[in-house]
């Protein structure tokens, strides 16, 4: 994985709130559609029109905002599906970071996984973050700084964000869940032993032949 | 003071993981033809050893047509998906329930009716609606597919803990109102993302008395509120409608099971992060008229207009939502004319919601210019619908009765709801695009489903028609 420390940027205001997970990506493009080449269908709802050509007016179709490394966004961003597709069309549209008041929880989990910062500020800053994009596009920078957990907005003003420390840690150092997990595989098998004979129920999947 | 979801989850904790994660013990792992075979194709691309193959369960539902007589190769596109289940399955020995075999259904009406999922399992799969699954008292969960790998690799996760809600529908539900209006309802007074970052306990003594398939459905809808995981105290309801399902325990281990089980309810001094409760005797049936969840109303209640929004950003999402409905505010939904039906999918494709809907379509016609779907969750709800001659009810009325899967909830197969056409469906999402480009969704109940493909129109059941 990819690790993340500091991204300096445009960031592309899309201010919707729930915006999911069916509208980042379509669900036809998660059938035999590699991860790499996902980038291409992200938004494909919204950024093309009836007839396939780009919608020029939508925000990522704009040439200030065409491969942002940061998207701001509404609350509840990426709701509904779990499908990790979401997570790997936005990488390859080229965002390291999503900037917004509230995420879903499946897919906060997924960016993580792979290496994107969903950091959650509240809605005032970022729509006064958006609001100085918009007064300067193709100006206006934004950072997100994992390290010291700040996003620096164009006008230098600095915003805190909270992370799991855990999250932080893996992301900075690029670290993979599994790695970690199977390291613990001695403690993992004690347990479930103990667990074995406590719920022996939970552990005996055989079936009944059906009569 | 505990509530059930701690308990549930301290029943599962293996360590702390560091920085505020616990590593917790997944009893089951199910997987489908999409982030299923994804997540074996990780499997194999990495190398990983799958340490307990007889605790995952596999069966292709997304990604395949349901046509009479259809095959894997029926939707082309979908053909590699199920091969790679089918493969990953073989190679580990992992339990798979084919197209064309007993068992086959929508992941999360399978998983319950085999004896799969048991009350107090930690239960994952690719799949956000896997909390539907709590409806038998279980802590069921939607992960991506990179968290699907890891679970098979090591048969845990590692999980920050989430916050804990309480939802209670006190008193009795009115006629006409079931447990898919009630969750709707819900959506809609506290938003859809309103759950976010909570795990949801259902509960109150209109829950109480849900029958089992109707709390499936509840649950079900918990990730349209946000919350990852919904789940209801299990009991004696439960405990009866799973006995003697295949893989359920039996004997002695059935009576140790159902033991352990009746502790898994939450201590009457529990407390909640958060606590709400909801009059079940004021809520009408409901029929969403937006593009998410929480763009509900009861079915006689006028549209809303963008101005009345609380805010301006759900001003502009009224806004773009009517426009994409092609609806006017001021006006009920009830007389809107519809296209297509839908009665299906993992919140209602079960057998009492097949009846529920044949009920009212029997001696009927489906309205002209209406097509109207019926697709079983399962193989096993579609032989018991047609053991008691639903099928038949459904097909002398003009409805297609098709093979288990998804389909038209999330058009993943090649089918879809054409551009512009307007349908009334029993699944859970009315996102942009869902049923297909273009496609105008209205989430309604099996029964209101049912009355709109006779009358061709949003229909209030509540009244004659």
């Amino acid at each position: 994985m990819e690790p993340f420390t500091t991204v300096t940027g445009p960031a592309a205001p899309l201010l919707r709130a729930n915006i999911d997970t069916d509208v980042i990506i379509r669900v036809e493009r998660l059938v035999g559609t590699t991860r790499e080449s996902m980038g291409a269908h992200a938004f494909e709802i919204w950024r093309r029109r009836p007839d396939g050509t780009e919608d020029p007016e939508f925000v990522l179709n704009r040439k200030e905002f065409r491969g942002a490394p940061i998207l701001l966004a509404g609350a509840n961003f990426g709701c509904g599906s779990s499908r990790e597709g979401a997570v790997w069309a936005l990488a390859g549209m080229g965002v390291r970071a999503v900037i917004a008041p509230s995420f879903s929880d499946i897919f906060r989990n997924n960016a993580f996984q792979n290496g994107l910062l969903p950091v959650v500020l509240d809605e005032t800053t970022v729509r006064a973050i958006a609001a100085q994009v918009e007064a300067a596009p193709g100006n206006a920078r934004v950072t997100v700084d994992l390290e010291r957990e700040v996003v620096i907005a164009p006008d230098g003003t600095v915003h805190s964000f909270a992370i799991d420390p855990a999250r932080r840690e893996t992301l900075l150092a690029g670290l993979d869940d599994i790695g970690l997990t199977l390291r613990a595989a001695d403690a993992i098998a004690a347990w479930q032993r103990a667990d074995r004979a406590a719920r022996p129920w939970a552990w005996h999947v055989v079936p009944q032949q059906r009569t | 003071m505990a509530t059930l979801f701690d308990k549930l989850w301290q029943a599962h904790r293996i360590a702390a993981a560091g920085g505020g994660q616990d590593l917790i013990h997944i009893d089951r792992i199910l997987l489908h033809d999409l982030s299923g075979a994804r997540a074996l194709g990780e499997v194999a691309e990495k190398g990983y050893r799958v340490p307990h193959p007889e605790l995952a369960f596999a069966t292709p539902d997304h990604a395949v047509a349901t046509a009479p007589g259809r095959t894997a190769e029926t939707f082309a596109r979908g053909t590699a998906g199920v091969a790679m289940l089918r493969d990953g399955a073989n190679r580990h020995g992992i339990r798979l329930f084919d197209l064309g075999q007993d068992g086959q259904g929508i992941v999360h009406v399978m998983g319950p009716e085999l004896g799969i999922v048991l009350p107090g399992l930690t239960v994952v799969c690719g799949d956000s609606h896997t909390c539907t699954n709590g409806g038998l008292g279980a802590l069921a969960f939607g992960v991506g597919s990179s968290e699907l790998t890891h679970a098979l690799a090591t048969q845990t996760l590692r999980l920050a803990k989430p916050k804990s809600m309480r939802v209670r529908f006190e008193g009795v539900f009115p006629r006409g109102t079931t447990a898919k209006d009630a969750v709707l309802h819900a959506i809609g007074a506290l938003g859809a993302g309103a759950g976010t970052g909570y795990a949801i306990e259902w509960a109150g003594s209109a829950v109480r008395a849900l029958p089992v398939e109707q709390r499936l459905t509840l649950c079900n809808l918990s990730i349209e509120m946000g919350a990852r995981m919904g789940f209801i105290a299990p009991d004696e309801t439960v405990f009866e409608w799973i006995a003697g399902r295949d893989f359920a325990p039996k004997g002695a281990a059935w009576e140790a099971a159902v033991a352990a089980w009746r502790a898994l309810r939450s201590d009457d001094d529990a407390r909640f992060d958060a606590d709400h409760a909801i009059d079940a005797g004021t809520i009408a049936p409901q029929v969403t008229w937006g593009t998410s969840p929480e763009h509900v109303i009861a079915v006689d209640a006028p549209i809303p207009a963008p101005d009345a929004a609380p805010d301006e950003v759900r001003r502009k999402a009224w806004a773009d939502a009517l426009a994409y409905q092609g609806l006017v505010p001021g006006r009920p939904l009830a007389g809107t004319a519809v296209d297509w039906v839908f009665i299906g999918s993992c919140t209602n494709a079960r057998l009492s919601d097949l009846r529920e809907a044949a009920a009212i379509v029997r001696s009927r016609r489906v309205a002209a210019g209406v097509a109207a779907w019926v697709v079983p969750g399962s193989v096993r709800v579609k032989q018991a619908a047609e053991a008691e001659g639903l099928d038949r009810v459904f097909r002398e009325a003009g409805f297609d009765w098709r093979e288990p899967g998804c389909s038209l909830c999330v058009a993943a197969n090649g089918e879809a709801v054409p551009p512009g056409a307007r349908c009334v469906s029993t699944s859970n999402r009315n996102f942009v695009g869902r049923q297909g480009k273009g496609a105008r969704t209205h989430l309604a109940s099996p029964a209101m489903a049912a009355a709109a493909a006779v009358t061709g129109r949003i229909t209030d059941i509540r009244k004659p028609f």
